[in-house]
């Protein structure tokens, strides 16, 4: 083949790209065997099943052996460079300087204007080299903000496949899998590890409040990992989940969701949807005394003139029917705010919700809330107004996340 | 001898519009049209057997969805179906495609620039809040800021509240975005020649600017808050052709009482003691109406339909250098097999979309530069599209209807009229453009309609032949539209008013300066506008 021609047909190749307006994950031939009832959703354009055979079921694998949940379409951005510590720590919200090689952290970041862009986890993978994984996709924001910094930042969400090993067994799986010294790993450690003549990462954390572990593959060794996983855990009950399930998992531990507990700043168009990190929980971020951050100026200034209008936080609810997207109410008609995510808590026995108020209710005034919860039955609806009390998060609390050694089931 | 209670001068989408509404109201509305059909620059017409051509304007938008539904449009036969997105090719022979899908988008776009690809989330952030700002808008009128009335000091609080209620980032980027050309706006958000290109594209269309010129971002605004069926910034076709739109608007006049003369040219205005009292006809036929209405842009219905000695001088002199420039043309072409495009796959939906052969906004600026000389651009830009690709009904099966608006075209040639020999030369510039990205083109073409601003002045009466009927820059626009003092569709002569899109606010086939206008007529009248929907909500 001559110069030109290659050009030509690596450019029709990119170019094709409209024919396959859902694409496969690197994991996807594994997937699309398992995916029984053909039930997908887009996810970042991806594929992705929200349930392979049964949601309960799927659900209760989490809790109770392993469950394989596919994270390839998250945004993935690789950092690095001398000054990459330093560029993340004026990112993002809490301070990079304490996270040691090795460690991962749940972090955040925001505008110029205080407001929250995304929140993600960021994995430090040696002194200069981070990775970056979030919902929502940032590359000029990310570039912009490293201007004066010696990094380099590259979006590699299609080259690097990730996998979520969720559920009491995954730990087994993984020795049984033959990955020697997994066991080390504590909470929000991270590891290399050799598989199939590639590095892949492994860091114990997870969006279930379970004892679990992320893989980080290069995606043409994606299905061999897969196979390594689901070989090892036949007798631990691995199974491949949904992302119904995990969105149960994920409630229960109080973790929130971009876009569906709150608007990222660039999605939203109303300004009043704007939301501080003190307004979704996560002021715990925020680190005052690390020197300056993008947003810190504006987020020490809301604090100050107290001028942060919501929160969020954990409703318990009388009875056992889910408020999702139920108005909430103080003293049975005055509206205080919205249910974002809700369900009856198999884990907890309770019915849990997580919502966002508007101050001071939530936040001084936690007494006498109400939700309104229009339980359609039969075309017809229910409606039922019943007591919710602001309880802590996480709503469940499972002392084999953190055990050390993990447990061997 | 019969006295009309309205007479509407031109049959164009605003002027039916106006006279529908008046005639639901009760009035006896007689409508005059020069041409032998009706439809203005909104009209379907076919020129060879078998091809019908969206000759003047070619897609739909703007057109408000409270005026079909008031006027029971769809009853009428209108009907708008939304097309794919659109392509720019590129010189070295690839495409930048605009897909609907969100990721395909955006994986197109990172095909030139990851960076780019990531930043049309915030680019679509910001114009939407602009988009919103404006909406609500269009279907008021705009206040006069020099008047005490109560009615004009709420419109004007109304406004003030509206601007207040942005957060003081959107406030900056309100005035940044009326007043900054689209090129350094989207600078703001882009990088790549080509993905800048096909933004700048909505901020040049009918406008006598280059997308360097000051005010161009907000002809991007204009041209993006329309919608299709709630699907905000889509574009369609109006099936059948845009003369579809204004047929059903035609039907609907009828229907409901109304009168149509076609080939009823008029001479002037019959103005006694000040008022307007009906219109003079070419043959020098009177017709007698209590109420005269123009569709015509300002500077026809001022300069020529109106005596000098009806008008103030200041008036006058600012009717004068209203501007109202000649930048486009347009090629209808008729062919007899679809195009192929040797850059595009053959499965590409991009056959269904919005073409453009222009690749950077420079070359957008160098073919302005032709026009500002008085020449028509060597390298055109092109906003070029097959609409029989989904309307079945324009064309023979397996043949085509294709509408190319072409800039940028000057209203003179270098200080002259054109010529026949111009616009052959202009049509060669556009032919020879499509024909280096599809070769074998010309021999497709089985019969094409070409028009200068000069053929467009002369049938459509656009004065220069521009689509706006003026420019939509920031002083010609809201209560300055198109003439300080008389924003509200009255004029200095009793009795007169503006419906066209000279007034606010302003062009595009919307219909909101006709159905403004007819809700002031009304309320000069004290007649009741039940009839007439409250702009819808924007939430």
């Amino acid at each position: 083949m001559n110069r030109h021609v290659k050009i030509k047909s690596a450019r029709s190749a990119a170019q094709s790209h409209f024919r396959t307006l859902r694409l496969g994950t690197p994991f996807q031939p594994r997937i699309d065997a398992l995916g029984l009832k053909q039930d997908w959703y887009s996810w970042a354009g991806y594929r992705a099943p929200h349930s392979l055979w049964d949601e309960e079921l799927e659900y209760f694998a989490i809790r109770s052996q392993a469950a394989l949940f596919d994270i390839s379409p998250m945004t993935k951005y690789r950092i690095e460079g001398p000054d990459a510590e330093a560029y993340l720590d004026r990112v993002t919200l809490r301070d990079v300087t304490k996270l040691k090689p090795g460690r991962v952290h749940y972090t955040a970041w925001c505008d110029d204007e205080g407001f929250v862009l995304d929140d993600g986890t960021l994995f430090r993978l040696s002194s200069t080299r981070f990775r970056l994984c979030s919902q929502e996709r940032h590359l000029p924001w990310l570039l912009d903000s490293a201007i004066g910094y010696e990094v380099s930042v590259e979006e590699e969400t299609e080259a690097v496949a990730g996998l979520a090993l969720q559920g009491p067994t995954s730990f087994a799986i993984l020795r049984d899998a033959g990955f020697a010294g997994v066991e080390r790993l504590k909470i929000f450690d991270l590891a290399e590890f050799a598989h199939d003549g590639a590095t892949i990462t492994i860091s114990r954390t997870g969006f279930t409040g379970d004892l679990g572990y992320e893989l980080f593959v290069p995606a043409d060794k994606a299905l061999s990992l897969w196979d390594r996983l689901m070989a090892a855990g036949e007798l631990r009950g691995i199974r491949a989940i949904g992302y119904t399930a995990l969105n149960r998992a994920r409630l229960e531990a109080g973790l929130i969701v971009a876009n569906a507990d709150f608007t990222a700043s660039e999605h939203a168009i109303r300004a009043d949807r704007l939301r501080m990190p003190d307004e979704i929980g996560l002021g715990f971020m925020v680190d005052p005394e690390k020197g300056h951050f993008n947003g810190r100026r504006a987020i020490l200034e809301a604090r100050a003139r107290k001028k942060l209008h919501h929160v969020l936080v954990g409703l318990e609810i009388e009875g056992n029917i889910p408020a999702e997207h139920a108005i909430v109410y103080y003293r049975k008609s005055h509206e205080v705010g919205l249910v974002s995510a809700a369900m009856w808590s198999p884990m907890a026995k309770r019915n849990i919700a997580l919502a966002s108020l508007q101050r001071p209710y939530g936040d001084t005034i936690v007494d006498d809330l109400w939700v309104e919860i229009y339980a359609m039955r039969e075309l017809q609806y229910q409606k039922l107004m019943k007591k919710a009390k602001v309880v802590p998060r996480p709503f469940i609390k499972l002392d084999r996340r953190t055990a050390n050694p993990p447990a061997d089931f | 001898m019969k006295a009309w209670d309205a007479i509407v001068i031109g049959g164009g989408h605003n002027g039916l519009v106006n006279a529908c509404y008046l005639q639901r109201a009760g009035l006896d509305v007689l409508v005059v049209e020069k041409n032998d059909w009706v439809g203005g620059a909104a009209t379907s017409r076919e020129l060879t057997p078998g091809f019908l051509y969206s000759n003047c304007s070619y897609v739909c938008s703007l057109f408000r969805p409270e005026i079909m539904r008031d006027l029971e449009l769809p009853r009428f036969g209108l009907q708008v179906i939304s097309y794919e997105g659109g392509a720019v090719f590129t010189r070295d022979g690839d495409y930048l495609a605009n897909y609907r899908d969100h990721d395909a988008h955006r994986r197109e776009f990172a095909r030139f620039s990851k960076r780019d690809a990531e930043a049309y989330d915030r680019y679509s952030r910001d114009v939407t809040r602009q988009c919103r700002f404006i909406q609500p808008l269009l279907m008021r009128t705009a206040p006069d800021p020099t008047s005490f009335r109560p009615r004009d000091l709420g419109e004007l609080l109304y406004l003030g509240k509206k601007f207040a209620g942005l957060t003081a980032e959107e406030m900056v980027l309100t005035l940044r975005f009326w007043t900054m050309s689209i090129s350094d706006f989207l600078d703001e958000y882009f990088e790549t020649d080509v993905i800048k290109a096909n933004f700048a594209i909505s901020g040049i269309i009918g406008t006598a600017l280059g997308p360097m010129s000051p005010g161009t971002a907000y002809v991007l605004l204009h041209h993006y808050m329309g919608e299709v069926d709630g699907s905000v910034g889509a574009w369609g076709y109006a099936r059948g052709g845009m003369g579809s739109v204004t047929k059903a608007l035609a039907a609907s006049f009828k229907a409901s009482g109304g009168t149509i003369r076609t080939g009823s040219e008029v001479d002037h205005v019959l103005i006694k003691s000040g008022k307007a009292k009906g219109v003079v006809l070419a043959g020098g036929e009177e017709i007698f109406g209590k109420l005269v209405i123009s569709n015509a842009d300002v500077k026809r219905t001022f300069l020529k339909l109106v005596e000098e000695k009806e008008l103030p001088d200041i008036f006058l002199r600012r009717v004068r250098n209203f501007k109202i420039r000649g930048s486009s043309g347009k090629v209808n072409i008729a062919l007899d097999s679809l195009p192929e495009f040797p850059a595009l796959p053959k499965d590409s939906p991009v056959y269904r979309a919005d073409m453009h052969f222009t690749d950077s906004i420079e070359r957008m600026e160098r073919a302005y530069d032709d026009w500002k000389a008085g020449r028509w651009s060597a390298d055109p830009f092109l906003d070029m599209m097959i609409p029989t690709t989904l309307d079945p009904t324009m064309a023979p099966p397996g043949k085509h209807f294709m509408s190319c608006f072409v800039q940028y075209a000057p209203p003179k040639i270098d200080g002259r009229e054109w010529t026949a020999a111009d616009r052959d030369g202009f049509a060669e510039s556009v032919i020879s453009q499509i024909a280096d990205y599809s070769p074998g083109f010309r021999d497709r073409i089985v019969h094409m309609e070409v028009r200068t601003p000069r053929e467009i002045e002369a049938e459509v009466g656009l004065t220069e032949g521009n689509i706006f009927q003026g420019e939509l820059t920031f002083d010609q626009l809201l209560f300055n539209r198109p003439v300080p003092g008389y924003a509200q569709y009255r004029s200095p002569v009793g009795g007169l008013y503006m419906c066209g899109s000279s007034t606010h606010p302003g062009g595009g086939v919307m219909g909101a300066p006709g159905r403004n206008a007819a809700a002031e007529i009304l309320r000069d009248l004290a007649k009741p506008t039940l009839h007439m929907s409250p702009a819808h909500d924007v939430i």
